[in-house]
């Protein structure tokens, strides 16, 4: 009833492939945004802002990323968070050595810079696949992790191998409380959900999948693979790029370049499986899962059980009940969690009389 | 199913979320313990020595007839949660945390820049920013515990002296054989100013973490033929894998030192029989001191203990945790005399003035029952690096035996040059303003 | 150059990729039997050896806690089997590995429950230090630890080759790599093989796990070895049992070598991502590894 499609009709392609076709979709995706832009700032406590819905935007658009080369592309890769560090360390050393660049130019420069990077290391991705492909992307994870750390030019030569994000000034403000810092990446976050939304319906999108489905085939079609899976590397390590420059920046501000090892790495191919190969909204509910499930897992049980019970033990029945969670929610749902909000809005649009 | 689980979920999160009933008498401490995970043998000791203290001092009374209340928050000794847990735990009802201790440098990064917000004061026990002895820089950083440039000084002079006198140091060759990470170079600055000034020759010997795999780093070590290795790394794998490699090429462990990370009993029982001769040095020394011997009376006589393994009280990480709450309970005893509290609760900046005001003297440390286990030292406005001082240890097998006393590094005045230098060099790229502290102090 | 000293980085190196290549083993069994990629692997090695050591601290004598720990791998692999892997039949490979990350999950946590966060030490009474009269005579270092650790990868590997390549189980085992549904549909007994690979892989774990907990201790950092066996799995191959050992001998050679010889020039540590960049070239070659199966792609 309330989720009916029935009675809007699509008199033209423009209106048909239009990013929200249903009008539903679009009224709510306007109350999202006036809830996400005005009503969490207005509302939301520092530990909400700055410990869970920055992290959460941050590492849903690098998810994103990911997911644009897993699950549209097809090419299984590891090397996010390496992509995430190029951009982090790119994003200090413009502000540092460049004079007055303005913050979101520095941004957009990083995700170029790991862009560049992302297509050095896509290539062996014309001639490998698979697993193999995931395991051989590793070695841009562990190279770039290394010469980050090994080479002081990129830490400014700090004696401690850190990096300390400098303020975040645009249009001659300075972003500082956490609420600002939300506008921030809510903004950047929002930009680029919609633009790789639009990307994924478009041409683009469907080159991917065709590489994805049967890349002999998409090349018989006349398809470029060079230029197809390159251009998934490029942009996904965009996207990886643009979002470590905001963890860094908007979130751990000093920074070491192990912050960004492997097992960063391994938790976003994690948010993508678990959230929805190849949907955008997936990228968000599986960051949401894997960041958030054990913080709460950790307070439910230190509320519950406190002092109870050794906290060791809590810590360790935490893992166990978030494992066994993951497992659940695929056998339930094997296609993820953007899979689940599919079902129910079909559930919707039937509901409430069942035929 | 899931709905079950959402709601229990939710139920946990607004039960977390209803403030204790709060009385003016309570002082609330955050404890971000790393339970599980790699550096869960560490993480157990240390923050299980950590809450007995604070169990210890309620049972005796309080701080003066305050309470003391903690919550805990599991980090996993990652980063990012680290950052979770700091947010978490930074409130609780109208209470605020008024130290923070991550036992560890990227936690520590993690929240560094937050803290001087919110007016907490980072407690780094012997790792983390090497410059934040320098509080004009530094207001609410403290490594009361010594850092690592004043640990790699007390091990060069402990070579010395085995190899008789400074001037015997010429000509000698050491290899740093580290973990390949900032942690690891960071004590390079100190070591290569050294090198020059004592001329000794110093290779750097880099391992790729986790470190479980050493053979080619030691092929090295052995085809160099060092007098000494000094070992840096990180993670109970990690360092008795180089015991154990070391044996395997015959290396004599009469000839490392380890560093404070690497010197506890978990990283010396893996490894055997291998590990017998290895020196470590120390900012906590394990024993049965009076303090702790108490502790297992009054605590663990009323079953309120920590360690899930009792066995393991009195250990190196252990007796760390138990140093680290004790600068915390004197530095809030100080905090109240100071700003005239006594029996109530103090807040973060009067916290830190109580911490900059710790004296902690032989004649003090006697009186708290850990003389021998904690160095002597006074922190002040300006100096935020308390004990530059270290304690030699050797692994006899079965437990570590003290071959040294308290040791100053050599050279201090060199070393606080290089940190000031540091300092300056981080407060300028960071438009900071150093503070001015009263020259007295 | 040092002669001697080449020749002992390369000895060293070639024993550090037999230690690579009892890991890599779990990985490719139950891959080549599932096409599953075990991301609990790592978390098998450290659970089976912590509950060896922790049964024997429990009083068991060596030769009883061993069995009693098969045992428990094989129920932990039948459990697996019951709960995570055949709900799941005929999912994607993308959901199979989810599982496993689940999975190890599971399995750490339990560890650690179970037997607590303690380091231990694994004594198995194998001296792992330079055997005296080797050394004199040759100048190469090669402690017994080494020396059971090459013959225990050489057994395994044997058996295991045969199993696949001579039994009907190892036939089966392959069938239903190809493809689940087929298998079951010309009556192979999926349950059983799947069971039983688990069973195997964890019993392959625990003696990887018992050759680093000699080395290294028992302890947490274990599961990183995991990460150390990947490059060997594709250089050899994901679906071969041979494949694993000489490809950790590769890697194991190469990463030494390079190590010692140029990872002066850069500041060292490059043992971290070396193996990657060379399995980068070896599958630029042979994009499915040494002794994979040939990928035959039909449009």
């Amino acid at each position: 009833m309330l989720y009916r499609e029935a009675g809007q009709f699509h008199t033209s392609y423009t209106s048909d492939r239009q990013l929200f076709p249903l009008k539903q979709d679009r009224i709510g995706m306007v109350i999202m945004l006036l809830v996400a832009f005005v009503a969490i700032p207005l509302l939301s406590s520092d530990y909400w802002l700055s410990a869970i819905l920055i992290p959460w935007l941050i590492l849903a658009l690098v998810a994103l990323g990911q997911n644009i080369l897993m699950g549209y592309a097809g090419q299984l890769s590891l090397g996010s968070a390496g992509f995430m560090a190029a951009g982090a360390f790119a994003c200090y050393n413009l502000i540092l050595r460049v004079p007055d660049i303005p913050f979101l130019l520095a941004v957009l420069l990083s995700g170029l810079i790991a862009a560049c990077i992302g297509i050095l290391f896509g290539l062996p991705s014309l001639r490998i696949r698979g697993l193999y492909l995931a395991v051989a992307t590793l070695a841009s994870q562990f190279f770039i992790v290394w010469a980050l750390d090994k080479f002081g030019w990129f830490k400014n030569y700090d004696p401690a191998g850190v990096i300390s994000a400098q303020q975040i000034v645009m249009f001659g403000h300075t972003f500082a409380s956490p609420a600002e810092k939300y506008l921030v990446v809510l903004s950047i976050v929002a930009v680029l959900t919609l633009l790789a939304k639009n990307m994924a319906r478009g041409s683009t999108g469907r080159a991917w999948r065709a590489v994805r489905d049967m890349d002999v085939a998409a090349e018989v079609m006349g398809l470029s693979l060079l230029r197809t899976k390159l251009q998934a590397f490029a942009i996904s390590s965009f996207y990886c790029g643009v979002g470590g420059a905001l963890f860094a920046f908007a979130y751990l501000q000093t920074v070491e370049p192990s912050a960004f090892n492997i097992e960063l790495s391994f938790r976003i191919l994690f948010m993508v499986i678990i959230g929805g190969i190849g949907t955008i909204l997936g990228s968000f509910l599986g960051a949401g899962f894997i960041l958030l499930m054990p913080v709460f897992l950790n307070i439910l049980f230190h509320a519950v059980a406190g002092h109870a019970v050794d906290a060791t033990i809590l810590s360790a029945l935490e893992q166990i009940i978030f494992g066994a969670l993951i497992i659940i929610f695929l056998i339930v749902e094997p296609l993820g969690l953007a899979r689940i909000w599919q079902l129910a809005k079909e559930r919707l649009r039937l509901w409430p009389f069942p035929h | 199913m899931i709905n079950r689980i959402v709601r229990l979920i939710w139920l946990g999160i607004s039960a977390a979320l209803i403030a204790l009933p709060l009385h003016a008498e309570e002082q609330y401490f955050g404890i971000p313990s790393s339970r599980v995970g790699p550096y869960s043998a560490m993480g157990t000791g240390y923050y299980g020595g950590i809450i007995d203290y604070l169990t210890y001092v309620n049972l005796k009374g309080g701080v003066n007839g305050v309470k003391l209340t903690w919550s805990e928050c599991e980090t996993e000794y990652n980063a990012a949660r680290t950052v979770e847990c700091y947010q978490r735990l930074l409130n609780k009802g109208n209470q605020k945390m008024v130290v923070f201790d991550t036992l560890g440098t990227p936690g520590a990064y993690a929240v560094i820049g937050r803290m001087a917000q919110d007016q907490v004061v980072l407690a780094q026990y012997g790792y983390g920013r090497t410059d934040a002895a320098d509080g004009t820089v530094w207001p609410w950083v403290f490594n009361a515990a010594g850092h690592y440039w004043g640990q790699i000084g007390v091990k060069l002079a402990f070579m010395a002296q085995k190899e008789g006198g400074i001037p015997k140091m010429r000509g000698k060759k050491i290899v740093h054989l580290h973990i390949d990470t900032a942690y690891g170079r960071e004590p390079l600055p100190a070591m290569r100013q050294f090198a020059k000034d004592w001329g000794f020759t110093l290779i750097e010997i880099a391992i790729a973490p986790p470190g479980l795999e050493q053979q080619s780093q030691w092929l090295q070590i052995r085809q160099e033929r060092p007098d000494w290795v000094t070992f840096w790394g990180a993670g109970s794998g990690m360092n008795s894998t180089a015991i154990t490699t070391a044996a395997r090429v015959g290396f004599p462990r009469e000839k490392m030192i380890y560093v404070t990370f690497g010197g506890a009993e978990e990283d010396m029982l893996p490894a055997g029989d291998a590990a017998k001769g290895t020196y470590v040095s120390a900012n906590a020394v394990p024993g049965d001191f009076p303090l702790i011997a108490d502790i297992r009376k009054v605590v663990y006589g009323a079953g309120k203990g920590n360690m899930q393994n009792k066995e393991r009280v009195g250990t190196v990480y252990y007796n760390r945790g138990v140093g680290a709450a004790i600068m915390w309970i004197e530095a809030l005893k100080n905090a109240q005399a100071i700003h005239n509290k006594k029996g109530k609760a103090v807040t973060g900046p009067e916290f830190r003035d109580g911490y900059e005001a710790l004296d902690m003297s032989e004649a003090k440390l006697k009186e708290l029952g850990v003389l021998g286990m904690l160095a002597p030292f006074k922190l002040s406005c300006a100096k935020h690096d308390g004990a530059e001082k270290w304690r030699m240890m050797q692994w006899d097998g079965k437990k570590f035996q003290l071959v040294s006393d308290w040791v100053n590094p050599p050279n201090q005045a060199l070393i606080r040059s290089m940190i000031e230098e540091s300092a300056a060099k981080y407060a300028k790229e960071n438009n900071l303003t150093p503070r001015s502290c009263p020259p007295s102090s | 150059m040092n002669v001697q000293f080449f020749i002992e980085v390369l000895v060293g190196g070639l024993l550090s990729g037999v230690m690579y290549a009892l890991v890599a083993l779990g990985f490719v069994l139950i891959y080549k039997a599932s096409g599953v990629f075990n991301f609990a692997q790592g978390a098998m090695v450290f659970f089976a050896v912590l509950s060896f050591v922790g049964f024997m601290e429990l009083g068991l004598p060596f030769w009883a806690a061993l069995p009693v720990t098969v045992v428990l791998m094989v129920a932990t692999g039948m459990l697996t089997e019951r709960f995570v892997l055949r709900p799941l039949v005929s999912q994607s490979e993308d959901t199979l590995l989810m599982a496993t990350i689940g999975l190890a999950f599971v399995i750490e946590g339990m560890a650690q429950l179970v037997w607590g966060v303690d380091v231990r030490r694994l004594d198995l009474g194998i001296r792992d230090e330079p055997i005296g009269w080797f050394m004199d005579s040759t100048g190469i270092l090669v402690s017994q630890l080494d020396i059971t650790a090459g013959v225990v990868a050489g057994l395994m590997v044997a058996i295991l080759a045969l199993i696949f390549s001579r039994t009907k189980v190892g036939r089966g085992l392959r069938a239903v790599a190809d493809d689940h549904a087929a298998a079951l549909s010309v009556g192979i007994p999926l349950k059983h093989i799947w069971g039983l690979v688990w069973a195997t892989a964890g019993i392959v774990a625990l003696v990887a796990g018992m050759l680093w907990g000699a080395r290294s201790g028992v302890q947490f950092a274990l599961i990183g070895i995991a990460l150390k066996a990947l490059p060997v799995l594709i250089i050899g191959g994901f679906t071969s049992v041979p494949g694993v050992i000489v490809a950790g001998l590769i890697v194991g050679a190469a990463e030494k070598l390079t190590e010692v010889y140029f990872g002066p020039m850069v500041g060292g540590g490059i043992e971290g991502w070396l193996p990657y960049v060379l399995a980068v070239f070896f599958l630029l070659i042979r994009p499915e590894g040494l002794f994979g199966e040939k990928i035959i792609r039909r449009v």
